[in-house]
């Protein structure tokens, strides 16, 4: 049986390279960073080396890297430690696209008593900047805006977003856990003031990620309780986890070429060959300004979860923004921001590459899936009848 | 990961009966491409009045394609009356059983089949309606679906009751009317009546001047509507109040969300009316 990963906006497969480097702190060097004696002492070391790894891919200083449990803790201690500092204004202003960390963080705010705007996106995806400059008012306190969708690849215009907030003397912050190791990031042109990365986005290990603070940020810690990450994020290190961290930042770093070249090839090749090869199916999101490792393509007439099921008897592993894949009965809020129609969001395919994926398995998927789309548009009423667009 | 039987399973990955019947003695259509799955089962009859064939086309998941399937298995060589005592229990019992939140499956099985039965008996004038009052206006679900299924399946939640019929899936505005709906059917209809009287509606007694039913009529659109919409992603705003007409303007995704005939705007009036004056109409506001 074939095992065809395309999967990799979920998550990643662990680098070998960052195994290896994280099991000596699983097995011999057991000690706590914080400890005085040399046995804690030499932990200490690595992780100072991890931190720097991180600040080199994020082109920021090490100090200025905090290691947090992964990417939802990083986007609530991010949001949550703005509200709950000194600052006193009561606006944050989002989009509706955010990842759920950011998203149903801004709406627990919102209940306690916040106000919260979710800004629009267009049919592309894309982020109307005169909207978001109008939406800011003497009120707001921080916007937080993804630096790439992870469920469509749209790159959003992060510099120049950042630049129009920062005019405004608000708190910037930008969840960048599907840019992060695919696009070269770097805060030293970048005024962001917060940033949220995971490792197991980026072929590190799940259970650690960054939260990025600027200098001079006023942020109250989200969890309190010890000292470690200069009080600002309590709690004993997952040293093994922070180490491999590090060591996929330094990894990310070094494939950057690779990622934006050979992945960025292969998927250009498997949505053209699907789109030609599958009438009425469709590319969700902005073309021009994507991530190189992503495509969210849609088939008319037919159901996501009926495909995944399909492809996943095939080897092949995707996902759907269709309603029977979301857990509840409806479907990605994403696309429908997109105002993409209902016949195409239920019938959406992600595709999200990575460097592990080989020219063979995106030609053994061109092959396989515009039957299994043929086969189950066999079985829908729609697809002779079809009236578009009439939702 | 799919909690799949293998004989849903089989029946995906090999349905059998895909397809039309040209002169079909009964037809049942239902779901819509909206609610994202769909149903249109077709039979015919041999001259002992038992279903010789039947045949179906769906659009949905795997478990709808795989009731489907089954579905006419299990009806062939049935009489209508025979065909007609089957349950969404059964159907889901044939397949090994279904995820609960794929339960609505089965029942849409159920209702296609009951449709296409009914289609027959009119001699196929008569296709699925919604009768009686729509609870749910997100997957157009109404009182008496509901009423069936928490009584044949033996439903205890609002949960329960989506996981089913998917009714309160959406935009989650009639959960309290789903409550109220399962206490009436489990009997104890009386109790919740009376606490929910006692809890909510700043219900007015007595004349308001303009600006305080406009007032209240924000504050029942903040406190009743909004949040729910706000949770899917869309927002509506108020435009207008000129004597007791409402104008309103969905933002968001509640601008496209509606079943064809119930729009939110009947979901909106229905709770100024219940929370302001029983006179408000409600407009929509068209850009």
């Amino acid at each position: 049986m074939k095992n065809i990963y395309l999967d990799n906006n979920a998550t990643t497969r662990t680098a070998e390279e960052v195994v290896e480097e994280m099991l000596p702190y699983l097995t011999e060097y057991y000690g706590n960073a914080s400890s005085m004696h040399s046995f804690g002492g030499q932990i200490r070391h690595k992780i100072d080396r991890s931190r720097q790894q991180v600040a080199d891919l994020l082109g920021c200083n090490a100090d200025e890297i905090i290691f947090t449990s992964g990417g939802t803790e990083s986007d609530n201690a991010a949001i949550r430690g703005v509200f709950e500092s000194r600052n006193q204004k009561p606006h944050i202003v989002t989009t509706r696209v955010e990842h759920p960390a950011v998203r149903d963080t801004c709406r627990q705010l919102q209940k306690q008593g916040h106000y919260l705007t979710e800004l629009p996106v267009d049919n592309s995806g894309r982020l109307d900047l005169n909207e978001l400059d109008k939406a800011i008012t003497d009120d707001t306190a921080m916007v937080s805006v993804m630096y790439a969708n992870n469920e469509t690849g749209v790159i959003f215009p992060i510099e120049e977003i950042a630049r129009i907030v920062k005019n405004k003397g608000c708190v910037f912050h930008t969840d960048a856990v599907q840019a992060a190791g695919k696009i070269p990031i770097n805060l030293n042109k970048l005024p962001a003031d917060l940033l949220s990365i995971s490792g197991h986005k980026l072929h590190g290990p799940k259970g650690v990620g960054v939260l990025y603070v600027r200098r001079g940020t006023h942020l109250n810690p989200l969890i309190t309780g010890g000292h470690q990450e200069w009080g600002r994020r309590a709690g004993t290190e997952n040293v093994p986890a922070i180490i491999g961290l590090g060591k996929a930042c330094e990894l990310a770093q070094k494939n950057m070429y690779e990622e934006n070249n050979r992945v960025k090839e292969m998927r250009d090749r498997l949505e053209n060959a699907l789109t030609q090869k599958c009438p009425d199916s469709r590319i969700n999101g902005d073309s021009k300004s994507r991530l190189p490792n992503t495509t969210n393509i849609s088939f008319e007439y037919i159901e996501g979860e009926a495909i995944l099921l399909m492809l996943d008897q095939s080897g092949i592993a995707a996902s759907s923004g269709s309603a029977c894949t979301s857990g509840s009965l409806e479907p990605s809020h994403v696309l429908r921001a997109m105002g993409v129609p209902f016949t195409a969001v239920h019938g959406s395919v992600r595709f999200s590459l990575s460097r592990y994926n080989t020219d063979e398995e995106i030609d053994y998927v061109i092959r396989e899936l515009p039957g299994m789309i043929e086969r189950l548009r066999e079985i829908s009423p729609f697809t002779k009848t079809a009236e578009r667009n009439t939702l | 990961m799919w909690d799949y039987t293998d004989k849903v399973k089989d029946h995906f990955f090999n349905p059998r009966n895909v397809g039309v019947i040209e002169d079909a003695d009964g037809v049942g259509e239902v779901g819509s491409l909206a609610c994202g799955d769909s149903l249109k089962l077709m039979f015919k009859l041999d001259q002992d009045g038992k279903i010789a064939d039947a045949k179906f086309q769906t659009f949905g998941c795997g478990s709808a394609i795989a009731t489907s399937s089954v579905l006419t298995e299990m009806i062939k060589g049935k009489t209508l009356e025979e065909a007609e005592q089957l349950t969404n229990k059964d159907i889901a019992d044939y397949l090994g059983g279904l995820p609960e939140q794929k339960m609505h499956c089965s029942v849409m099985g159920y209702e296609a089949l009951q449709a296409a039965i009914e289609n027959h008996r009119s001699g196929g004038t008569k296709t699925r309606q919604l009768e009686g009052k729509v609870i749910c206006t997100c997957f157009g679900v109404t009182e008496k679906e509901i009423e069936h299924v928490v009584r044949e399946n033996n439903l205890e939640t609002v949960e329960d009751v989506t996981n089913y019929c998917k009714a309160g899936g959406g935009c989650r505005s009639c959960h309290s009317d789903i409550e109220m709906i399962i206490a009436k059917v489990r009997g104890t209809s009386e109790q919740a009546v009376a606490t929910t009287e006692q809890s909510d509606a700043p219900a007015a007694a007595k004349p308001l001047t303009n600006i305080q039913k406009i007032k209240l009529i924000e504050q029942t659109l903040n406190q009743q509507i909004r949040p729910a919409l706000q949770v899917d992603g869309g927002d509506l705003e108020l435009i207008d109040v000129i004597g007791d007409k409402v104008v309103i303007a969905f933002r968001g995704m509640c601008a496209h969300c509606n079943v064809a005939e119930f729009t939110m705007t009947e979901v909106v009036e229905k709770k100024l009316r219940e929370f302001v004056s029983p006179q408000i109409v409600v407009e929509e506001h068209k850009q």
